[in-house]
């Protein structure tokens, strides 16, 4: 702003700021408004159908009280009058007493009609509006069920729930109010008009001289403050992106005593939002009161009609109704300018929405799938070739061959594509070519569910739901008793820590819970597999760092947990390495060896050159 | 109650530095009101004077206000009196028009500048103040509600100081200007006319408490869905791995059928409150047509008062509908303002001392002198000792719980110790500036925290004024400078959220290279075991190796590398020092250190065993000192291991 030295740091931080306008400046911000499609309306408008019926009882319910509401400064205009007959010259005051009874009632009715019909619509569409709005969020959210993992690998679950919360929300506020309020904004003005034209038709046209300067005034204004209420959004969002930041990292930032920088950096930001709402006041405070103004005007030109008709025609109630129904005329217009608003952000909306719901399944069960029956859990890749990306192959041709209930380890380095192989035998992810056979059984051949019930994941990064601990071992058999679960609890070695918590079982866990330690968390998971009881079990060892206890009761619980059944280990355990039945390399998408411990070891291979680097350099001692 | 009071005060406080502002907005809020009560007031002359002939006019209902240049209009337009008069009343319509836009626009805007500017001054100072917050206070807090603080809290007291107190302020003044213009036409008829007003208002605020708690209820539930939705997405593998989806589906729309419910009662409040609202205005009007129009018939008062009265009615009706939102505003302000202030009341554990010296440069010697600390009402510390010289690495050793962290983080004094002192080349931490003490210490943790900025930017983030060379220097000496090049936009690249994904072994090397560039003279690091592969970790420990060199380093540490390594240990257990020593000595002492040795190492003596002579072997795949104790397995115990690998890279 000025010249003076400070300037340099002032564009220094601009250009900062601006980096993280990039950063945090939100999706939702940069799409908010789209156009109008008829296609996708006529989408939209589909999830309304089942509840057309209401919808039309809400329109007619809608039509009587506008026009009861319409009427009543009409009546008044009426009551004006008759009472200035009354004690104009020859006047009857008893008839017009009698008169102003009837007119009064009159008034009293229109309002007892409009307050019921009023209140049917209301709960009409607040049924009918949230019934539809649970239809489409219910709907994608069982749509999105059937997505495939590649799905949610790709899609971040900010974006997700940006789509099922925010962008369902803007619908909510469409389908319950806009439909039938364009037409009530659309009904109140035609009324008003009519109105005005019955009563001076000369008046009438004349008062609506008003009409498009107001329009034009309200499509001017709305177009820019929709433009600065964009730019406040993305600011607020950086703000608080930045506040969200120095919070979590707020250990780094005090080990490198960045306090007073970041003051000033948050200072801009927090300056350039204020800036921008106080732009946006600006234009509230001229349109505002210029809309008031005019419609003063309104009634100034009524008045100097009265004054320059050629025969004094206006009655007093003429005046009175006139300006009555001159203030409730901008309140539609008004209106209807948010609606339009509206639709394009409902546009905008229901794109992104339907574009998820367009996404086809990636893993289907073939149209002639069948159940897999129970199992013994003989597990065979055939000749696998498997990429994420099809030009990327992950896996070349890999074949193995895991004899029902025993153990395979799988080991190499990051990114040869251990993890793949395992995410293949629950078929999470389609193969290129090849097969990989369950007991003879072509696992695309089979139902998903009945391959999947069969089976149990426990992955590195144990995830728990928020819910009691009870209902996350549960998870694994939603029919299990609690002494099953206990049971399930105590064979890992988790009984005892869970005992020990405040409420046992009942004990909350999740991000609103207490905190479990990594080691606590495993042996959870490690329960809720058991629990399940799969013929097959997958798991991939965890790699972080845990005391010696718990290490020893991982180990413990990991030997329980293989016993009996066919496992698929990537393992970084050395003890659980040596005891698999066989180890199979994987180096670079294929099988380079395979044997036991012992076998490889003597065949100084891959195997033996893996384990000297990473398991006698890197093992923990702690 | 007094509560209450005290918080408004404080609130209202922020206002205090814009005193003239202040008076600005609400001397512009009473010109606007008083010309609000212009036009009623016309529309009765226009009715009395314009449009009711002069034949018919009884001599006291003639009272032309003096200010309206009657006789000039008769002259300049050659019309009637009556017809001038209606002139002139529109002219005067079109000139309140004006003026009332001009202070309007003062009103809207200083109204809002107001709320913006107190809630700028308001965030700033959370800014400021949650960043000055010690550890200990936000081991305690979550960040959750720390952000809701500062999003939802601020927002309500902004919405109060700016339009919502003016707001609220004009509905009484208004209802007074109207009250004694309408005592003054007719006491009567204004009982009559404002009783039902005054219900309006009864029921307006009722409104106000029926709806909050619903609205809430609302509001809590759609949070539950979207919990629901986040968990689903984000436990996706779970999920699909127990066959769970229809389950899922199932209780995902049994929380959209509470939803369902409460959304129905909410808009039903409104269904019931808003058209009773609408009603009992009116109802005010028939009224006011009933008794006032026998009144004029009676020839008690004119038509055109009964027109104003009725015009009054109206103006009041709107504004007296809003109060029950204003008012609840004004609760959920105070309440909102509570929250806030809880925050910024909090003290911070860590005062600098006002007379602390600047911490000149620091050789590097460190020593905890009887150090004792307490966590809450947990002893985690119990009379640590132990003296450190310049350059040393020193390992902390022991479970999880012992009390290493800890005393890493009494150094930057992050936290305060209760009994004893940490002192720092013979300075009591707490003697020295916060500042220029933990700018001579550089923390690598273990969960690498960057921030959402270009690679550069995080890198020279303890050293603004670092420049390209020294962050090349920074990142090429933490091994890092190879891949960054290799990134789309290279030191540009913006990480984070919106920017690229970086591996854990990729971060790390961030991390240090950001340790690095700070140049301190003491570091600490944890030292823990990332997934990373052997060629990544091979790079992370040469990196660490040169951030290590020539500084005195405190290490976390669970790797034998590290220990062996390092110039003393410090085995920690239940807040004690229990052993201390070099791996060698430790390991021939027999205590709790080789214990946990053999008990770790028991695996790798099996595999060693197994394989014979695997020594030699070892030592050629990765060579030098990555790989010792593979080297010096034998088919001896670990003791043997350790002595050899110990020779090695000890001296």
């Amino acid at each position: 702003m000025s010249s003076d030295p400070r300037m340099e740091r002032r564009a220094r931080k601009r250009s900062q700021a601006v980096t993280l306008d990039e950063i945090f400046g939100t999706e939702q911000a940069d799409k908010r408004f789209g156009s109008f499609d008829r296609r996708l309306f006529r989408r939209l408008m589909g999830y309304v159908k089942p509840y057309r019926r209401k919808l039309y009882v809400a329109i007619v319910l809608m039509a009587i009280s506008n026009a009861a509401m319409v009427a009543v400064p009409n009546l008044v205009g009426v009551a004006i009058d008759v009472i200035g007959g009354g004690i104009a010259p020859g006047g009857d005051v008893a008839a017009a007493t009698r008169t102003l009874a009837f007119v009064l009632i009159g008034i009293g009715a229109a309002t007892i009609i409009e307050l019921f019909t009023n209140r049917a619509r209301l709960y009409i569409l607040a049924e009918m509006g949230t019934r539809v709005i649970v239809d489409i969020r219910v709907g994608l959210f069982r749509h999105l069920q059937s997505l495939s993992i590649r799905f949610y690998d790709n899609y971040k679950v900010g974006r997700l729930i940006s789509r099922i919360m925010g962008d369902v929300s803007v619908l909510q506020d469409f389908v319950t109010w806009s439909i039938v309020g364009t037409a009530r904004s659309l009904f109140t003005l035609l009324f008003i008009v009519v109105s005005l034209y019955w009563r001076n038709a000369t008046l009438a046209t004349l008062v609506l001289l008003v009409l498009p300067v107001m329009a034009i005034l309200t499509r001017m204004w709305s177009a820019r403050a929709r433009e600065a209420w964009r730019e406040i959004r993305r600011r607020i969002a950086i703000i608080n992106g930045y506040l969200n930041e120095t919070v979590t990292g707020v250990r780094v930032i005090k080990s490198f005593a960045r306090e007073s920088v970041n003051e000033e950096t948050f200072d801009w930001l927090n300056r350039r939002h204020l800036e921008a709402t106080l732009y946006a006041a600006k234009l509230a405070a001229f349109f505002f009161p210029t809309v008031d103004a005019l419609g003063t005007c309104a009634v100034a030109i009524v008045v100097l009609y009265a004054a320059l008709a050629k025969d004094n025609t206006l009655t007093p109630g003429d005046l009175t109704a006139f300006v009555l129904l001159v203030e409730r005329f901008f309140e539609p217009i008004r209106e209807l300018s948010r609606r339009y608003n509206q639709l394009l952000a409902t546009m905008a909306a229901s794109e992104r929405i339907f574009e998820l719901l367009d996404l086809e399944p990636e893993i289907k069960d073939a149209p002639d799938a069948y159940e897999m029956p129970p199992i013994e859990g003989h597990v065979e890749f055939d000749d696998v070739w498997f990429g994420y990306d099809p030009e990327k192959l992950v896996l070349k041709g890999i074949s193995l061959d895991v004899p029902a209930g025993t153990t395979v380890a799988l080991v190499g380095e990051t990114g040869a594509g251990k993890s793949s192989m395992i995410n293949l035998v629950g078929r999470f992810y389609d193969i290129q070519s090849g097969q990989i056979r369950i007991d003879g059984h072509d696992i695309s051949k089979v139902t998903k569910a009945s391959l999947r019930d069969q089976m149990g994941v426990v992955l590195q990064e144990t995830f728990l739901f928020s819910g009691s601990i009870a209902d996350n071992i549960r998870y694994g058999r939603l029919d299990a008793s609690d002494e099953e679960v206990v049971e399930a609890a105590r064979t890992v070695g988790a009984h005892d820590f869970i005992v020990a918590l405040p409420e046992g079982y009942d004990t909350q866990v999740g991000e609103r819970g207490v905190n479990l330690s990594v080691g606590q968390r495993q042996l959870i998971a490690f329960a809720r597999a058991l629990l399940a009881d799969p013929r097959i079990l997958i798991l991939d060892e965890a790699t972080s760092s845990v005391d010696t206890e718990t290490e020893m009761a991982i180990q413990h619980a990991i030997e329980r947990l293989l016993a009996d059944r066919t496992s698929i280990v990537i393992a970084h355990r050395l003890s659980t390495v040596v005891n698999a039945d066989q180890i199979a390399v994987v180096d670079d998408g294929r099988i380079v060896e395979r044997g036991t411990h012992e076998e490889l070891i003597e065949a100084r291979g891959a195997y033996f050159k893996l384990y000297t680097m990473q398991w006698a350099s890197m093992t923990d001692a702690a | 109650m007094k509560d209450r009071v005290r918080i408004t005060m404080r609130l209202l406080s922020y206002l205090s530095p814009y005193k003239l502002r202040v008076v600005g907005a609400y001397g512009a809020m009473g010109v606007v009101t008083l010309l609000n009560m212009v036009m009623p007031a016309l529309l009765g002359w226009v009715v009395d004077i314009g449009l009711t002939p002069l034949a018919e006019r009884t001599a006291e209902m003639v009272e032309i206000p003096d200010w309206i240049p009657l006789d000039a209009t008769v002259e300049a337009f050659a019309l009637s009196a009556d017809r001038s008069f209606l002139i002139a009343a529109a002219a005067a319509l079109v000139a309140v028009a004006i003026v009332r836009a001009f202070f309007a626009f003062w009103l809207i805007y200083l109204a809002s500048w107001l709320g913006q500017v107190t809630s700028y001054d308001i965030r700033n100072q959370y800014f400021r103040h949650v960043q000055h917050l010690s550890f200990g206070f936000h081991d305690r807090s979550q960040t959750g509600d720390l952000m809701s603080r500062a999003i939802g809290d601020i927002l309500k007291v902004r919405m109060f100081l700016g339009e919502g107190l003016i707001e609220a302020l004009n509905i009484p003044v208004l209802f007074f200007f109207v009250a004694v213009v309408l005592f003054r036409m007719d006491p009567h008829l204004a009982v009559i006319g404002l009783s039902p007003l005054v219900v309006l208002a009864v029921v307006t605020l009722r409104f106000g408490q029926v709806i909050e708690p619903r609205f809430k209820l609302v509001q809590d539930q759609e949070g539950v869905i979207s919990a629901r939705a986040q968990e689903n997405f984000s436990g996706m593998r779970v999920v699909k791995t127990f066959a769970r989806e229809p389950w899922e589906t199932e209780r995902f729309q049994e929380a959209n059928e509470t939803f369902l419910q409460r959304r129905i009662r909410v808009i039903a409040s409104f269904a019931d409150y808003f058209p009773t609202m609408n009603a009992i205005v009116a109802f005010a009007m028939v009224l006011v047509l009933w008794f006032g129009g026998r009144g004029v018939l009676a020839g008690d008062v004119t038509l055109g008062t009964l027109v104003s009265f009725s015009f009054y009615i109206v103006l009041l009706a709107s504004p007296t509908q809003n109060l029950g939102f204003l008012v609840n505003r004004a609760g959920e302000a105070v309440a909102a303002g509570r929250r806030l202030f809880e925050i910024l009341d909090t003290k911070s554990d860590i005062v600098e001392r006002p007379d602390a010296i600047e911490l000149p440069t620091i050789r590097g010697e460190v020593a905890f002198d009887h150090v004792t600390f307490n966590y809450g009402d947990r002893d985690v510390l119990h009379d640590v000792t132990f003296q450190v010289e310049p350059n040393m690495i020193v390992a902390l050793f022991g479970p999880t719980g012992s009390g290493k962290s800890t005393v890493v983080n009494l150094i930057p004094r992050f936290y305060d110790v209760r009994d004893g002192a940490v002192l720092i080349d013979g300075h009591d931490v707490r003697d020295v500036t916060i500042d220029s003490l933990r700018r001579q210490i550089a923390t690598v943790h273990q969960d690498t925290f960057l921030f959402s900025a270009t690679i550069r930017d995080n890198i020279a983030y303890g050293r603004l004024d670092a420049d390209e060379d020294a962050v090349i220097a920074a990142a090429k000496a933490a091994r890092a400078h190879e891949f960054i090049l290799e990134l789309p936009d290279g030191y540009d690249t913006l990480i984070g959220e919106r920017g690229v994904n970086l591996s854990g072994g990729q971060r790390q090397r961030i991390a240090i290279a950001r340790a690095l560039l700070m140049e301190p003279r003491i570091l600490v690091l944890d030292d823990a075991t990332s997934a990373v592969d052997t060629e990544t970790e091979h790079q992370i420990q040469e990196a660490l190796a040169e951030l290590m060199a020539g500084r005195t380093t405190f290490i976390i540490a669970q790797r034998l590398l590290t220990l062996k390594r390092a110039d003393l240990i410090l085995v920690m257990d239940g807040g004690r020092i229990v052993e201390r020593g070099t791996h060698e000595e430790l390991v021939a002492e027999g205590g709790l250190y080789a214990r946990i040795y053999d008990l770790q190492l028991r695996d790798q003596e099996r595999m060693a065993q197994a394989a014979g002579a695997v020594g030699t072997a070892g030592q050629t795949a990765t060579g030098g000192a990555s790989s010792p104790e593979a080297g010096g397995g034998a088919p001896s115990r670990a003791h043997g291991s350790s002595d050899e690998a110990g020779g090695g890279s000890t001296t």
